[in-house]
């Protein structure tokens, strides 16, 4: 079976857990940006975590099934229309053959999912059904979703079984707040900013500007400043310059000290900038939902607190798909 | 590079990125020595196999490790690495298995004159000139003709490989006070011509795909390094091209001979020349050109 394309939307892509082993050559990781909100959209029709959903950026597709399908959306809220009439998201909706799936005007964060039994069913390219736009590999035909596009989705798993509840519980769905608070470790250069520069970081508001999208988010406020030194051979003249190195996802990089730029998931896998900290892998969903004006703080914990909230997101995430009722 | 052959070793700085990723680096300053280290320690750690260990990214002058800390504790990743590096320090065994590559390249060439000339004023050092114009000048040499002997006349070596799919960054083989140094863009272009051969700082790049860049232009490279087509064979076994370690001759190409590989290419017959060759760095410390010229020679047999 398979989805027809009417309108793709803003940029719509086929996501999964993503692709890694190939960083080494500049492949980055790709995937969904909310892994959450993906993973309990697929726990809803009876998938496991790793079928491949369709990511919507803001502005969703119009989209039409050939066979009768189980969906569920997830994520950013928005209004799920079936047909033109409004049903609820983060629960389960059974499509007949020639139904219509639409989206209303998104209400906060950036992006909502459509998993549907059996998954997109897209090739795999590198262990991957992931959309890596700038590579032009994985997903569909290696780019974002066109208008005409037909897009495959798989045959049911598990003799298409399905979980006991259709809709995932209020305290297992996530918060898409206007302010945020990012856990980072310190670390990689925070040494070249000076004192009063890390005092900024750690103790400003900073603010999502539109300059944001699956390779970052750019966010401003009040800048930083870089210690000033003789800069090494190879590193280029400025202090927020050094030799070009591998970049960690997550890794927040302050280009001549003005405008903070945290690295996610369609990164470059590397350059000439300095990173002062990272995002803790617990909280890149978070910023994933962080929408332009999204005001934001950078709370510096020790790598074991960032380990401990790492040990907390896999237990939620376990408890919510023990709430719905489906094995992970 | 300096004259001495055998470089001053200093114990590298290890620091996390966030809970899945060690950051190890070797040297703040690019050096062949500090790159050929990273190089090492990364080979010695993917040879482990090690549970947990999820990418191995050797860079210019340091190393990123992504590991998944379920799997593998962090105390225990750092314990390792810092015994490989440890261990380096007490064997001098400076040579790696590589091979030499000819690639083949348009200098001068007018699809990256026509991006050029869409980025100059506000973004260019000096927006009534070409690009290999300013390098020849910044480097004080005579002219453009000259620039590019320099650029090719000497080998480079892939000294990390990243930014975007199978992105080589390259340096120069030769003596640090012969390197040549370009500054990037003032301000990064939006758009930069798939196979650019560019520059920025001391590095050489090839563009893998279309896409924004600072780096000066030069030119662009003939034949494709990112497949994912896997059409030609130098790509039957993997879409990038370029490894950490390869050595880079380029080749300059008329349009006439630029053409001819295009049809090579249409057709899928093409090859790289390469050739393999065991890479001393002792030997290219003490006497750079000497060396190149015998690993250039290595070319003449294919």
């Amino acid at each position: 079976m398979a989805f027809d394309i009417k309108n793709p939307g803003l940029a719509t892509t086929v996501q999964d857990q993503g692709r890694t082993g190939h960083y080494n050559v500049g492949i980055p990781q790709s995937g969904s940006m909310d892994q959450y909100s993906a993973e309990l959209g697929n726990a809803l029709v009876g998938n496991t975590a790793k079928e491949a959903v369709l990511e919507c950026t803001y502005l969703g597709p119009v989209l039409t099934t050939d066979q009768d399908a189980v969906v569920a959306v997830t994520g950013a809220p928005v209004d799920v229309k079936v047909n033109g009439e409004t049903r609820p998201q983060w629960t389960r909706l059974q499509l007949k053959a020639g139904d219509e799936l639409s989206f209303g005007v998104i209400r906060g964060g950036t992006r909502y999912y459509i998993a549907v039994q059996g998954g997109i069913d897209v090739p795999e390219v590198l262990g991957s059904r992931s959309t890596y736009s700038l590579g032009a590999i994985g997903g569909f035909q290696g780019r974002k979703l066109e208008a005409g596009d037909q897009v495959p989705v798989g045959a049911p798993l598990n003799g298409g079984a399905m979980p006991d509840a259709d809709t995932v519980p209020e305290e297992f769905r996530p918060v898409f707040a206007k302010e945020q608070a990012v856990r980072i470790v310190l670390g990689l250069y925070d040494h070249r900013l000076t004192d009063e520069g890390l005092d900024n970081l750690l103790h400003s508001e900073w603010k999502v500007t539109p300059v944001a999208d699956r390779m970052g988010l750019r966010y401003s406020g009040p800048g930083v400043q870089w210690k000033e030194r003789e800069q090494p051979f190879g590193a280029g003249s400025d202090p927020s310059n050094i030799v070009d190195a591998g970049y960690a996802v997550g890794s927040i990089q302050i280009p001549g000290g003005t405008q903070p730029i945290i690295l996610h998931r369609d990164a470059v896998s590397g350059g000439g900038y300095a990173m002062v900290g990272t995002v803790i892998s617990a909280d890149m969903d978070l910023v994933a939902r962080a929408a332009p004006g999204t005001s934001t703080r950078f709370v510096a914990i020790s790598l074991d607190e960032a380990l401990v909230a790492r040990k907390e997101l896999a237990e939620l995430k376990r408890n919510a798909w023990a709430a719905i009722g489906a094995g992970s | 590079m300096s004259s001495s052959p055998e470089p001053a070793v200093l114990e590298a700085r290890y620091t996390w990125g966030g809970d899945e990723f060690l950051f190890v680096e070797v040297a703040e300053s690019m050096s062949l020595a500090a790159n050929f280290r990273v190089m090492s320690i990364a080979a010695k750690l993917s040879a482990m196999q090690l549970p947990g260990i999820v990418d191995v990214c050797p860079a210019n002058a340091s190393l990123l490790v992504r590991f998944d800390p379920d799997v593998l504790p962090p105390s225990t990743l750092e314990e390792t690495v810092r015994t490989i590096e440890g261990d380096l320090t007490h064997h001098h065994d400076h040579s790696l298995e590589t091979r030499i590559v000819e690639v083949p390249v348009w200098y001068e060439d007018p699809f990256t004159a026509e991006v050029a000339e869409r980025f100059r004023e506000g973004f260019h050092q000096e927006p009534g000139g070409t690009d290999i114009d300013y390098a020849a000048k910044v480097n004080n040499l005579k002219d453009a003709a000259e620039f590019i002997r320099r650029h090719h006349e000497q080998p480079w070596l892939v000294s990390m490989v990243g930014f975007v799919a199978g992105l080589p960054f390259l340096f120069q083989l030769v003596e640090q006070e012969k390197q040549l140094e370009v500054p990037k863009y003032l301000s990064p272009r939006t758009d930069t011509p798939k196979l650019t051969v560019g520059h920025g700082g001391c590095f050489g790049c090839i563009y893998s795909v279309r896409g924004a860049g600072g780096y000066q232009m030069f030119g662009v490279a003939a034949a494709p390094i990112f497949d994912p087509a896997q059409s030609l064979t130098d790509f039957k076994d993997f879409m990038v091209f370029f490894r950490p370690g390869d050595i880079v001759k380029f080749k300059p190409v008329t349009e006439a001979e630029y053409n001819n590989i295009q049809a090579e290419i249409s057709a899928a017959t093409f090859r790289y020349r390469q050739v393999p060759v065991t890479f001393d760095l002792s030997k290219a410390l003490a006497n750079p050109e000497g060396y190149n010229q015998e690993l250039m020679e290595a070319l003449n047999g294919v």
